[in-house]
């Protein structure tokens, strides 16, 4: 429950204070967005399987986040930013979905 | 047909996390710190999406690409615009020699209605009078002036105003004067012709000439340079009946 509030939240927070993003984190916000969605469904899928831990949890999202910008971060210091950022978005976008598989098997039994 | 399966009770799984939105443990904090910072940051991005139309904050590579897409563009629409500017100039040349054409054709047209006495006409020309005055002037002496007027270049001639000269008109002997073209004309024979003033006035009264067989006739001429002269009858355009052009 607190977790879900904690998500209104954050959306909200986001609505009031419509921050600008700073430009040099432009390229990177996206990444890190699908990076920490990456994250939590993978935490929501642990939890189902009854091995959630927080600590886990907070490690890998933190981790998944910093290794998602850094990769594109080196990306873009290499000249080829665009491809490898493709590549991680992709990577991710598997992930996302093997995971919402597992947690879809949890729920539905389908 | 079997039924469908209800389940008893609620999977685990389901039930797990119904317990979970029910009773908030602790360690939720930490899970509702990051959803919240996630939330925020998706919004954000999608807000910054949203109204970001300028190219800050666009990789080196990418400002590149979108360059080389505009360039490629450009010449395209170059290329395009060539293309229409040679279909234009093609049509407009198109154009210029049909005008050239219709304007020679017009030309033409004007000039063969002239010499088929189609159109009413005006220049300097002389006016030729010829009254009887003893006797009748002879149909030969009448046809002699035409023709001798039509050889120094007469463009027009006319009868007493209302008879119009032309290549096929007939000239015949009537009671009281001469049919041309079968109207009556009376004397006074009045013939305007359309030509170079001077030319037209020798070409009449030359030492044995029209003039002279005139006073042998019994009549007078009596001939008047004008700078500009009327011809304003007209014959009825005829379709040629076996001539054909070739």
């Amino acid at each position: 429950m607190i977790a879900v509030v904690g998500l209104l939240v954050g959306i909200l927070l986001g609505f009031i204070f419509r921050p600008d993003v700073p430009i040099g984190l432009e390229p990177y916000l996206p990444i890190a967005v699908v990076a920490a969605l990456d994250a939590v469904f993978g935490g929501l899928r642990a939890y189902l399987d009854g091995i959630f831990d927080d600590k886990v949890f907070v490690v890998s999202f933190v981790s998944n986040v910093v290794i998602a910008a850094g990769i594109v971060y080196v990306g873009d210091q290499l000249g080829v930013g665009g491809q490898l950022s493709t590549g991680v978005i992709v990577v991710l976008g598997i992930r996302i979905f093997s995971n919402v598989a597992a947690i879809r098997r949890h729920l539905f039994h389908a | 047909m079997p039924e469908p399966v209800v389940p008893e009770d609620p999977p685990s799984s389901r039930r797990q996390l119904g317990r979970a939105l029910r009773r908030p443990a602790r360690r939720q904090v930490v899970v509702a710190v990051l959803l919240a910072l996630v939330g925020f940051a998706g919004v954000t991005q999608v807000l910054s999406n949203d109204v970001d139309d300028t190219f800050a904050g666009l990789r080196e590579q990418d400002l590149i690409d979108i360059l080389n897409g505009l360039a490629g563009t450009t010449q395209r629409a170059e290329t395009e615009i060539s293309r229409l500017e040679r279909a234009r100039d093609d049509l407009q040349s198109d154009t210029s020699q049909r005008e050239a054409a219709l304007e020679q054709a017009q030309t033409e047209a004007n000039t063969l209605s002239i010499l088929a006495g189609l159109v009413p006409v005006t220049g300097p020309g002389i006016r030729v009078t010829i009254t009887e005055v003893t006797d009748q002037v002879k149909l030969d002496t009448i046809l002699d002036t035409v023709q001798q007027l039509r050889t120094s270049d007469a463009e027009a001639m006319q009868f007493n105003g209302e008879v119009r000269v032309v290549a096929q008109t007939s000239f015949e002997d009537a009671e009281g004067g001469i049919l041309v073209d079968g109207t009556l004309v009376e004397p006074p024979y009045v013939i305007d012709a359309i030509g170079e003033p001077d030319a037209l006035d020798e070409a009449l009264t030359f030492g044995l000439g029209p003039s002279y067989q005139i006073v042998e006739d019994g009549g007078e001429m009596n001939v008047d340079q004008l700078r500009s002269l009327d011809i304003e009858s007209v014959v009825d355009p005829t379709r040629a009946d076996f001539a054909e052009p070739q």
